[in-house]
């Protein structure tokens, strides 16, 4: 089985450097300069997957990107292992490792064979008829279809590499670096102009590099000699950066592109240490020039996937770039002449062709005359009818075609090969262009879609842009590069080129066969296993739009997105439904254009870079305190401090009882802070707040609720008057910045009239909370010249003050009901702060407590929490909170809207509390509330927004909106879970100290 | 992503900028004085065009101003930054 398949050292194959690899467990041998298809080619090995649905044996089928079926999991049980990827891209190198896909339990003996010989059961929309009756079954068939099918698997444990990003401008980019794209980029930089050549591919020159048709000429020279020097002279050129394994894989508007640099897959192992494995480009690009090339069609026949059935062009390059023949008895099936110059190809290197069958009458061209010439058998006018071999092709068999190629006409002639070379034209690789949301148009003549509409400064050129003649290439490329460029004149203007002429065409998307479509097997989706049948189908039962045949038959949807068989599919399609390709149109062809790792999508955002987190100056305290942390807008917050291996739940008891019973302290620095200031301060808070503010005295603080325009509740929060023209306003943790935008949408588009400043100075201040009875006394201790009397220092108003030298703000404010203070300190000093607050408190057993308790304290009382208790359906009267609304004031932000029908009705969600017929029940936080139980539908009458066990109190309390709640004090309703139904009363929200003593204790 | 135009900064990525809906909308001086459908047609009616369309932008991680453009909905292009107070260009 292990022949060798090498014929002569290619100049891109490094003999000398012997490289062992890996696949499905066996060890085979390649040079450095192989991919993993070329080097399993010279191996012999042509069965590398299973098809996704049939599980057909299927073999490699291209030299490239476009490849649907060498589809291969890379370095299987690693942390460093890779599905789906193609293994006409991977370059080997020693100790690779690689295994097949989609078949168990290996590629040889695939128990899903079978779904082969079952196909009449799999139609188009199989998956669709099937497993959607009875609903139930579908975690049946789901288990099925999971442990039958699969593309590959992910790994398990966190990926090894580094990935980066980088952003690159520059004035022109070309993608491709075929000869067009050398030519162009040559030119641009020449030129002056900033200029980057981008390839997918690790050496530069595309096809035209190993192009050895003796009948094609530039400057004398074989196209192959002559590109090599236009390569070698591209080094020495200023202003041109050449980027190669770089894969273009988004183009969007305003010529934005993102590309993939790949920089250590082709290493060893040992070699990728501490290195980028993979970069994500993004390019931001003057002008573009796509030379991306054109991908070779099939064609579309009975049987026409099996191992050994290739692209024409593949079986070139294996053979002129890799050294590599395919097989030892070949036949090519062409539609036009680039078959004759893959047989020529082999035919100098001493290999033999058995026939090339082509569905055309006749040709005239130079390279026909040779081969006809060296002796190749030609068929003219035929078409492969059938093939033969299971896990590798051994014949085909070709028959006559009818003068209008509908249909097949006299005997069957069998030949024996194992290798068939597929030739059908060629499809300009316009996925980029279209990607831009530039347009297409269809050409009758040459069967292709073209570029039409430029959406931005672009252009295509060479095969991607139609033209597929060296001649045509170079004429053409220099006009666009002079009007792109605004050039006079190029390089090009003294290139002369000879080439051969083709010069008789013949297309048939369907090849007609001797048996009725239902028998045979055209495959047209490789990857997907969708043939001409299923397309035929997915018409007879009515789908028309290109978009709708595609999802049903799932031709174009694999990982591959259907680059070899698009063009069929729509030919098909034309064709049965009688209407023009160019009406038809295409499908869309979306990014990426070859699929992305994860990581070079994220770059360096992971492990803590993921999601980033502020900490407060006191975090360092908290976390040698052994808190648990919660996220809350963007700050991790000290959530509740357990001790000695307490629950949650106990910690949050002790730390609730403490902060009532002698002294709490809760770190508040992530409230938002914003810094008010100028003339029109007041009027502004006026404006932006439900209540009045000029009124309120210098050093006072008061509780302000601010709208939307709708008349629901944005966020609230304490505002401190520091000066005539000076307040500081506080808002929610995760509201912040939201507010500070609001307000500055207000001040910069409304009223611009207005003399206001705001500044966000969150981060400035470190915020500690004393609270509980003892909060005086600790206070106290720590600035013993502040006078606290109640006289001088009420509930609600402000003093500043020194601890030691440095000044702080202190606000006597309360958000747990309790006696308590608010210290404000600038940042840096904020550790030192709480340190001295614990000390300080050390004789009252102060108890640091977290949002948890802060919560539950606030719940006591019945505070809301914007965003918890509300959910921008409540207006402040729904919220019961009709005292803060001001009467007088003329306007404010949502004024309107709360006398609006919809937020006067009655029956509108309102706040209310909720107490549990039995004290030890807690209710679930979402839990629905009804009135009835046996009604059908059972009305939702609202739900549980806030529920804990009140140590305080020693019972359930909870928080709820319920619709038309307000007028329900004392009624009894149920809250129905899974098991039981909870019966509840209605009560006051205000379930601790309704008379706010405390405050003043 | 495209880039915007700062009118304050510069040419900017469009990451830090943050849309802010129909432009030349006026907040009515009067609210009080209003209907409900007034206040309604204020409030919610938005015409969200396919197409050229007059638009408030923020530099919201930058100088956080905010200014007005016009751009093509349809395919991103910016016709036009002007701002705010500023006269929208004829079209
Ligand atoms: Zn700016």
């Amino acid at each position: 089985m292990t022949k060798n398949l090498r014929v002569k050292s290619s100049e891109y194959i490094d003999e000398t450097n012997r490289i062992s690899f890996k696949f499905n467990g066996k060890t085979y041998h390649g040079f450095k300069g192989d991919t993993l298809a070329s080097a399993l080619l010279a191996n012999n090995v042509h069965l590398v997957g299973r098809s996704f649905k049939y599980h057909r044996p299927r073999g490699i089928m291209t030299s490239g990107s476009e490849e649907p079926n060498a589809i291969v999991q890379v370095n299987p049980g690693t942390n460093r292992t890779e599905p789906n990827v193609r293994a006409t891209e991977v370059e080997i190198y020693e100790g690779l490792e690689a295994s097949s896909q989609n078949c168990w339990p290996s590629v040889e003996f695939d128990i899903g064979g079978i779904n082969n010989f079952l196909s009449p059961f799999f139609p188009a929309g199989f998956y669709y008829k099937t497993f959607m009756w009875p609903a139930s079954f579908w975690e049946k068939y789901e288990f099925f279809i999971r442990h039958s099918a699969g593309l590959g698997k992910s790994p398990t444990s966190s990926d090894p590499d580094i990935y980066d990003h980088r952003n690159i401008h520059c004035d022109v980019l070309v993608v491709g670096a075929g000869i067009s794209g050398i030519l162009a980029a040559k030119n641009a930089a020449k030129n002056d102009f900033k200029t980057l050549l981008v390839d997918e591919k690790n050496e530069l020159g595309g096809s035209t590099v190993y192009e050895n048709n003796e009948f094609n000429k530039i400057d004398n020279k074989t196209p192959s000699e002559w590109l090599k020097k236009e390569i070698e002279e591209l080094k020495g050129i200023k202003n041109l950066e050449i980027k190669t394994r770089t894969s273009v894989a988004a183009y969007h508007q305003y010529n934005y592109l993102l590309a993939r640099e790949n920089l250590t897959d082709h290493l060893e192992a040992k070699e990728k240490t501490n290195k980028i494995r993979q970069r994500l480009l993004k390019i931001r690009a003057k002008k573009v020039i796509l030379a991306t090339g054109a991908l070779e069609r099939p064609l579309i026949f009975n049987n026409n996937d099996r191992p050994g059935i290739m692209l024409s062009s593949a079986i070139k390059k294996y053979s002129e770039f890799y050294g590599v023949v395919c097989g030892s008895k070949n036949v090519f099936f062409t539609n036009n002449d680039s078959a004759y110059e893959s047989a020529m190809s082999l035919y100098n290197k001493g290999i033999n062709v058995e026939a090339i069958i082509d569905i055309r009458e006749q040709s005239e061209s130079k390279i026909i005359k040779k081969v006809k010439e060296v002796g190749i058998k030609i068929y003219w006018s035929h078409t492969i009818v059938d093939t033969t071999g299971y896990k590798r092709l051994n014949s085909i068999s070709t028959m006559k075609l009818s003068n209008d190629g509908t249909s097949v006409t006299g005997s069957k002639i069998s030949i024996s090969c194992d290798c068939l070379g597929v030739a059908g034209g060629w499809t300009p690789a316009v996925h980029l262009y279209t990607q831009s949301g530039s347009k297409l148009r269809f050409d009758e003549e040459k069967k292709v879609f073209l570029p039409n509409q430029n959406t931005s400064e672009q252009i295509s050129v060479g095969s991607c842009g139609g033209d597929f003649k060296i001649d045509e290439i170079i004429k053409n490329l220099n006009q666009k590069l002079k009007d792109t460029l605004n050039i006079n004149e190029t390089d090009l203007d003294s290139i002369k080129v000879e080439i051969d002429q083709e010069n008789s065409k013949r297309n048939i998307w369907l090849l007609p066969c001797d048996k009725p479509l239902g028998k045979t097997k055209p495959f047209v989706d490789y990857q997907n296993d969708a043939t001409a049948k299923d397309i035929k189908l997915a018409l007879r039962e009515g789908f028309r739009s290109i978009e709708h045949v595609k999802r049903y038959t799932t031709t174009g949807m694999g990982t591959d997105q259907g680059k070899l068989g698009n063009m069929h599919a729509l030919g098909i399609i034309a064709d049965t439904a009688g209407v023009k390709m160019g009406e038809l149109g295409t499908t869309t062809f979306r990014p990426p254009y070859t699929p992305l790792t994860f990581g070079t999508i994220v770059g360096r955002n992971v492990g803590k870079f993921f999601d980033i987190f502020r900490r407060t100056p006191m975090n360092d305290w908290h976390v040698e305190n052994k808190a648990e942390f919660e996220n809350v807008g963007q700050w991790k917050r000290a959530w509740y401090y357990p001790i000695n291996g307490e629950t949650m739940h106990q910690a949050v008891q002790r730390e609730s009882k403490a902060a009532r019973e002698s002294a709490g302290i809760l770190d508040a620095s992530t409230l938002g802070k914003i810094d008010i200031q100028g003339s029109d301060a007041s009027e502004f808070l006026n404006r932006v707040y439900t209540n009045a503010w000029s009124k309120l005295a210098i050093g006072k603080c008061r509780y302000g609720l601010m709208l939307n325009e709708d008349g629901m509740v944005y966020d609230d929060g304490v505002t401190t008057r520091l000066g005539e023209n000076h307040y500081i306003m506080t808002t929610t943790t995760g509201g912040a910045a939201n507010v500070l935008g609001k307000l500055e949408d207000y001040l910069q588009t409304e009223w611009p009239e207005l003399d206001v400043y705001l500044t966000s100075v969150t981060d400035h201040y470190a915020t500690a909370s004393l609270c509980g009875p003892n909060s005086k006394k600790i206070l106290k201790k720590i600035i013993p010249d502040l006078d606290l009397s109640d006289e001088n220092f009420p509930h609600m108003s402000f003093k500043e003050a020194k601890i030691g030298n440095i000044k702080c703000r202190i606000m006597r404010i309360s958000f747990t009901g309790e006696h308590s203070y608010e210290i404000n300190i600038q940042a840096s000093y904020g550790k030192d702060l709480w340190d001295k607050c614990i000390e300080a408190g050390k004789e009252f057993n102060i108890t640091p407590y977290g949002t948890e308790t802060m919560h539950l304290l606030r719940a006591e009382k019945g505070f809301i929490i914007v965003g918890q208790d509300t959910d921008g359906t409540m207006t402040p009267i729904d919220l019961q909170m009709d005292w803060i609304v001001s009467k007088k004031k003329y306007d404010f932000i949502g004024k309107r809207s709360l006398y609006r029908s919809d937020t006067m009705r009655e029956d509108r969600k309102q706040l209310v509390g909720l107490l549990t017929e039995d004290p030890n029940i807690v209710l679930e936080e979402g839990a629905q509330i009804v009135s009835e139980l046996n009604q059908s539908p059972i009305e939702m009458l609202g739900h549980v927004t806030s529920s804990y066990f009140s140590p305080n109190l020693n019972k359930s309390i909870a928080l709820a909106v319920i619709k038309g709640g307000k007028d329900m004090m004392g009624k009894k309703l149920f809250v129905p879970m899974e098991n039981k139904n909870i019966n509840v009363t209605v009560s006051n929200p205000v379930f601790y100290d309704e008379k706010n003593e405390r405050l003043n204790a | 992503m495209f880039l915007i135009n700062c009118p304050y900064c510069g040419e900017r990525d469009q990451q830090e900028f943050k849309a802010g809906g129909e432009a030349h909308i006026e907040r009515p001086k009067q609210p009080t004085e209003l209907s409900d459908d007034e206040w309604a047609e204020y409030l919610f009616m938005r015409k969200n065009i396919k197409g050229v369309q007059f638009e408030r932008w923020n530099h919201a991680h930058g100088c956080r101003k905010w200014f007005n453009m016009v751009r093509d909905t349809s395919n991103d292009e910016i016709k036009a930054i002007y701002k705010m107070g500023e006269k929208p260009p004829a079209q």
